[in-house]
């Protein structure tokens, strides 16, 4: 049985945060006709043509400046980070080679490919979904956490 | 020029679209993916309002032969459920189960002078380099 947390469940700034994303995901995929997917964009850096790079870039910037404007007009909401620094190490090595690897992350498959309603994005999102589920299964409940 | 700019301002509202839904922190991530513990489905509504949002717009760019700015629509053409997809989505996965971050929330929180999310940022650009190496080892075979 799942027990849900109805103190931490959000739904309306969950919806509207989300429709934000999808906002988002719409700007850049009319007027530059890209996909938003944030782990092909950035790894795109790395490889891509030189004219390539600027769009990329911005995008990227885009996300790193959000906080910073946000705070020009409210206070930041938390971001609680509780793994240690080995733990915070292997997961970005797992995400930074996994989603290169599985073309996508949860913004290119699991919101744009699910929106263009592609198979694939489906099995990728299924799949990371369980390898999460699982990972945190296992760090919380079989081990005890970290 | 209006091509990085209409990527900066997607870059924004989807930052501002992490934020507000408490997807930028990682905690939260993890209350969604512990569902033995008390489960908070706040990331499945996360996923729903922007798909919501999304399924109109590849409606719409399904409609049209070029965007708004007048370019050529890139669309990832790949169909095949292979073993690069399905292994690489079970190593993302793991690594976000691990420290609840995927690539976008790791980015804001790095904006937000969190020094792990720097960590975690240079680690994962790190892993994905790797990756760029692997495949050039796998081409000259």
């Amino acid at each position: 049985m799942i027990d849900i947390g109805w103190a931490q469940f959000t739904p309306w700034t969950a919806l509207g945060g989300g429709a934000l994303i999808g906002i988002a995901a719409s700007v850049l995929l009319l007027f530059n006709g890209r996909i938003a997917g944030i782990s092909g964009i950035l790894g795109g850096i790395l490889t891509a043509e030189r004219t390539d790079i600027p769009w990329r870039a911005a995008f990227i910037g885009g996300l790193l400046l959000a906080p910073a404007i946000w705070m020009l007009v409210a206070e930041l909401p938390p971001i609680e980070i509780n793994a240690g620094y080995p733990v915070i190490v292997i997961a970005g090595l797992l995400v930074g080679i996994g989603t290169r690897y599985g073309s996508g992350c949860t913004s290119g498959h699991g919101v744009c490919g699910l929106s263009r309603f592609s198979l694939r994005s489906l099995v990728a999102t299924l799949t990371f979904m369980t390898a999460g589920f699982c990972t945190v299964y296992v760090v919380r409940h079989l081990i005890g956490g970290f | 020029m209006a091509f990085a700019f209409m990527s900066l301002l997607a870059g924004l509202v989807f930052g501002a679209g992490l934020l507000i839904s408490g997807m930028a922190n990682p905690e939260k991530v993890l209350g969604f993916l512990d569902i033995a513990g008390l489960w908070d489905p706040s990331l499945a509504l996360v996923m729903a309002g922007a798909i919501a949002v999304g399924v109109i717009a590849f409606r719409i760019a399904g409609t049209r032969s070029q965007t708004f700015l007048g370019k050529q629509f890139r669309l990832p053409a790949k169909k095949d459920i292979d073993k690069r997809l399905v292994i690489g989505s079970v190593l993302f996965g793991a690594g976000w189960g691990l420290a609840g971050f995927c690539p976008g929330p790791a980015l804001v929180a790095m904006g937000a002078g969190e020094h792990k999310a720097v960590i975690f940022v240079i680690a994962m650009l790190f892993g994905m380099a790797l990756f760029e190496g692997l495949e050039k080892v796998r081409a000259k075979r």
